[in-house]
């Protein structure tokens, strides 16, 4: 077990090793004649009396020749994903930290619980409303209390995530001037560089052509360049705050108050409103619409990736533009209102991802209004925490705002580290598998070289992010006396280094497999 | 201050006093709010968020949630004849397996050296379904059926760089809506009728609409009404004249038996995977798909991650990866191909679990049970005086139009009835698709017994008996 000193307390670094399990593509298990289910028997009368029921298909529409999928038993199903599970480094397992911008915090089991109640995954959205009164009230009060700690008056759960959020508010906004005739004349949106790329590419989407601000010497979107970009051609602003460098950008208000006078909507990206939670709202800067990723700061787990809600929120005057239904409540009774005039339409079918909006809601509701304060105080201590840990690092720095404190993370550069030593963002990242770590460069395009974004969230507890710091200590002294070590990492994961190369290749990419054996040889042979 | 608010929370380990004193010491701070000097005073929320009281125990909690949710009546509870693509279908016990584990449900984008299983059970979920489809590229999931038809169409627009696309007026309403909305004002979205009586396309007015500004036809098939399109080859020929591609968008569960569209002439094809192994969620189980097939061309317009497999350092291992990359709005922003983040991965891994457990000989029986069930129960409802089920003279999937309008009675108030006999009456159709007046979409599959189905009968029988004529 390899040591570092931190503080009084010597903190380890994991001898991990992630199980490796060889384990064969899917199609490669496959025994002809083996079952992994089987399906319920049709009764011999409906048999009697309707036949095989195949023979109403004309011919030209039946599929003959079975889909080639695998044959294999039921425990090798289970074993297989198993197997592929144990291959993988959930936050559940990890101090998933490394993923800036993501708010990877603790995903609470009492809430997946809850999830998987047949009062939840035996609903269809479909129902008559009568007999969906639990979940109308827990997307009705969800939204109640979204409206509390953003300052806004509606939301809706629709948007399938952030992305689908972003796109949601550059619809609204298409559809506002649309109303007064200026849709074709406001045919511009400014956002800046440390913003979500989706803020850039949703609005694209809806037709937008994009303005980017780029940080000045402190990091942020100067004001100056905003008033030179706007015109009678804005339609919007899409803005994160604070940005992917977790730095607040302090005259927020007087970017909504140039985008107005100049007949444009804001739209704020809260999908990581982690470190301001009841600190400062969108609604005191000014914002006409904003979101929040449920399954970022809301608690509601990240699934590989989904599923996930972009919880979208307007001001009064744009309730009318979002997309329908919502939910609303009188006489002791919650109903669907799709009576909105100016509505963008559907944005996602039915109601949004409903497990994933009862989760945010169970959250909430566990630590209440002083909780959320705390969570917010108690991320913005951890990640200064790292911070102050981080900027101590020889090859690490926190480009801008130099000796202030951050919100809830930060975009910090190995720049240093590789001038020095070789050693580059991507192989620290692949020397932190060792250690049963994730690590992730940042967003693209890299303004700071060499990027890495760490986030600590509220989740991990002073000891854990010692741990985590000192694999990253570990790496430098490493980076520094033994570079090739580094570079040639990971030594201990489940896979050697990847070849990318044919992963660009048209010629020889293969998205799947049937795609793989024809260009690289059929082993089915 | 009651006395549970000055307990640690169980989720925030920090808020141990002592261990935020040392941290704060060594930042070199004396109040936290020193870490929000950035944030002005004009800019700071002043009060105390109006949130009901924490439920900071575990078990209060849980007793809050459960009261709150024996207000629904599931599925599970009662005989529920609901889709209109959101399905009931049977979840075998191993795909909720798969996807509670915490290491799937937890992670996110790690990369391929942490999450290696996580790459690899998403290529195989685009393998399986690419199998399935009989197509080459399948994509890491999208939301839902609403946004692959709309991406569908956004990336025909761009392979053919024309700006029009004819649209069934048979897809679901709420799908059109989003269509609509993705496409305004980038592309004008035209639809197409349908023949009154079989529902399929109507060949003569899209002749007349395709034109050189057409880039796609977008059909679906089985049709949200529930009838097979039977005229996919035909649809396909007439697009490709035009140089237009045939745009498909389908049930994934009924290709064990019906034909893939890749093989009556799609060039893309969409649909929903929410049937393979996810449960109804309220609508949150669904997830999207698109394929294609393996031309760069076609490859280089999707948004979505595409999960490669490829080689390693060592020889004979396989390493998995992103595909093209270069192409998504996480490398190019607005130049980017729309746009891509966090969509529906984990129903992606559980599809792929569903696949594996059926096989081809699952999907095959499958199909054919929903066919013979689905049948049954038109018999069985045609029965019924004054119902006529199916409403469009055409083989159907596993759902079917049935029309009221014989009755003088109000889809809505049928339903009413059946809910107090514990059934959930099928979807009504009267302001979705006005001139078929009082009909109703009901969906039957291989959950439904013949028992559920002539209970249906009997409590449809029963409902109606006082309207009907003769």
């Amino acid at each position: 077990m390899e040591e570092t000193m931190t503080e009084e307390k010597k903190i380890k670094v994991r001898n991990f090793h992630q199980a490796k399990w060889d384990e064969p593509v899917i199609f490669e298990l496959s025994v002809e004649g083996e079952r992994g289910i089987r399906i319920p028997e049709v009764e011999k009368d409906i048999e009697d009396q309707i036949g095989d029921s195949l023979s109403v298909l004309p011919e030209k529409m039946r599929r003959h020749q079975a889909p080639a999928l695998p044959e294999i038993s039921q425990m090798r199903v289970l074993k297989h994903f198993l197997r592929l599970s144990q291959q993988c480094l959930g936050a559940d397992l990890n101090v998933d930290i490394g993923q800036g911008t993501c708010t990877m915090k603790y995903n609470p089991k009492i809430n997946e619980v809850l999830a998987r109640l047949p009062e939840v995954t035996e609903l269809h959205p479909g129902q008559d409303e009568s007999t969906v009164q639990g979940a109308l009230e827990i997307i009705y009060k969800l939204d109640t209390y979204l409206r509390e700690i953003s300052g806004l008056d509606q939301f809706t759960f629709q948007p399938g995530g952030g992305s689908a959020a972003i796109l949601a508010m550059a619809s609204i906004i298409h559809a506002f001037h649309e109303t007064r005739g200026e849709a074709d004349q406001r045919d511009e949106i400014i956002t800046t560089i440390f913003s979500h790329p989706s803020d850039a590419a949703a609005a694209a989407v809806k037709g937008f052509k994009l303005t980017t601000l780029y940080p000045n010497e402190d990091g942020l979107p100067d004001v100056e360049a905003l008033h030179k970009a706007v015109s009678e051609r804005t339609a919007g602003l899409l803005i994160t705050n604070p940005e992917d460098t977790g730095i607040f950008n302090p005259k927020i208000d007087q970017f909504t108050k140039i985008i107005h006078q100049a007949g444009g909507l804001c739209g704020y990206d809260q999908a990581n409103a982690n470190g301001i939670l009841g600190i400062t709202r969108a609604s005191e800067a000014d914002f006409d619409l904003c979101f929040f990723n449920l399954h970022k700061t809301f608690s509601s787990p990240h699934g590989c990736g989904g599923p996930a809600v972009g919880a979208l929120g307007v001001k009064e005057k744009l309730k009318d533009y979002l997309p329908v239904p919502i939910v609303e409540y009188s006489d002791d009774k919650y109903t669907l209102n799709y009576d909105l005039p100016n509505s963008i339409g559907k944005v996602r079918a039915y109601l949004g991802a409903f497990p994933v909006i009862l989760k945010a809601y169970s959250w909430i509701m566990s630590l209440g209004a002083e909780g959320l304060k705390e969570v917010a105080q108690v991320a913005v201590l951890n990640n200064n925490y790292v911070l102050n840990k981080i900027r101590k690092l020889r090859g690490a720095r926190a480009p801008y705002a130099v000796g202030r404190h951050r919100i809830e993370q930060v975009r910090y550069s190995w720049e240093k580290l590789t001038e020095e030593t070789g050693v580059t963002t991507e192989d620290v990242i692949c020397r932190m598998a060792d250690f049963g770590f994730h690590l992730w460069t940042s967003h693209h395009p890299f303004i700071v070289p060499e990027p890495f974004t760490i986030e600590p969230t509220e989740s991990y507890s002073k000891e854990e992010l010692d741990e985590y710091i000192a694999g990253l200590e570990k790496i430098v002294e490493e980076a520094y006396k033994n570079p090739e070590k580094v570079k040639n990492a990971p030594h201990q994961s489940v896979v050697h280094k990847i070849d990318q190369s044919p992963l660009d290749d048209p010629e020889k990419w293969a998205i799947t497999w049937r795609a793989y054996l024809k260009k690289h040889g059929d082993k089915r042979d | 201050m009651s006395s549970k608010d000055k307990g640690i929370h169980p989720y925030i380990p920090n808020s141990v006093p002592e261990t935020k004193a040392k941290m704060m010491a060594e930042i070199g701070i004396k109040d936290i709010e020193e870490l929000y000097a950035d944030i002005p005073e004009h800019l700071r929320f002043k009060g105390k968020l109006n949130l009901p009281e924490a439920l900071p125990s575990e078990y209060d909690l849980k007793r809050h949630l459960e009261t709150i949710l024996s207000k629904n009546q599931s599925a599970k509870d009662n005989l529920n004849f609901l889709g209109g693509g959101c399905w009931q279908h049977y979840v075998p016990a191993i795909c909720d397996e798969i996807n509670q584990r915490s290491e799937f449900l937890t992670a996110y984008a790690g990369e391929p050296y942490e999450d290696q299983g996580r790459f690899q059970a998403l290529f195989e979920y685009e393998s399986l379904m690419a199998e399935l489809l009989d197509l080459d590229v399948v994509n890491v999931p999208t939301y839902d059926w609403c946004q692959a038809a709309s991406t569908t169409i956004r990336m025909a627009g761009r392979i053919t760089r024309r700006q029009e696309a004819l649209v069934s007026d048979t897809v679901s309403p709420e799908r059109l809506a989003a269509i609509r909305n993705y496409c305004h004002p980038v592309m004008r979205v035209k639809l197409v009728k349908h023949c009154p009586q079989t529902g399929v396309l109507d060949l003569d007015d899209l002749q007349a609409k395709i034109s050189p500004a057409t880039a796609g036809v977008y059909f679906e098939n089985p049709s949200y009404l529930g009838f097979i399109e039977l005229q996919g080859d035909l649809i396909s020929e007439m697009a490709h004249n035009q140089g237009a591609l045939s745009l498909v968008g389908i049930d994934p569960i009924s290709l064990g038996v019906i034909l893939p569209p890749s093989q009556y002439g799609a060039d893309i094809v969409c649909g929903d995977i929410q049937g393979l192994g996810v449960h109804l969620n309220f609508g949150g189980g669904l997830g999207g798909f698109i394929a294609t097939r393996d031309e760069e061309r076609y490859v280089m317009e999707y948004p979505s991650r595409l999960f490669g497999i490829t080689k390693t350092s060592r020889e004979g291992e396989y390493g998995f990866g992103d595909v093209a990359y270069e192409r998504t709005s996480f490398a190019e922003r607005e130049e980017g191909k729309e746009f891509v983040g966090t969509h529906a991965a984990l129903w992606g891994i559980t599809a792929a679990v569903y696949l594996s457990l059926m096989g081809p000989r699952g999907m095959q029986e499958l199909g054919q049970v929903i066919m013979q069930k689905s049948q049954y129960a038109m018999k069985r409802l045609s029965e019924i005086p004054g119902i006529k089920a199916p409403r469009f003279v055409c083989p159907h999937f596993k759902e079917f139009v049935v029309d009221f309008n014989g009755l003088g009675m109000k889809v809505k108030d049928i339903n009413q009835a059946l809910l107090a006999k514990k059934i959930f009456g099928g979807r009504d159709l009267s302001s979705e698709f006005p001139y078929l007046g009082e009909s109703a979409l009901y969906c039957v599959t291989e959950i439904h017994t013949k028992e559920d189905l002539d209970c249906l009968t009997q409590a449809l029988s029963e409902v109606v008996s006082p309207n009907q004529k003769d």
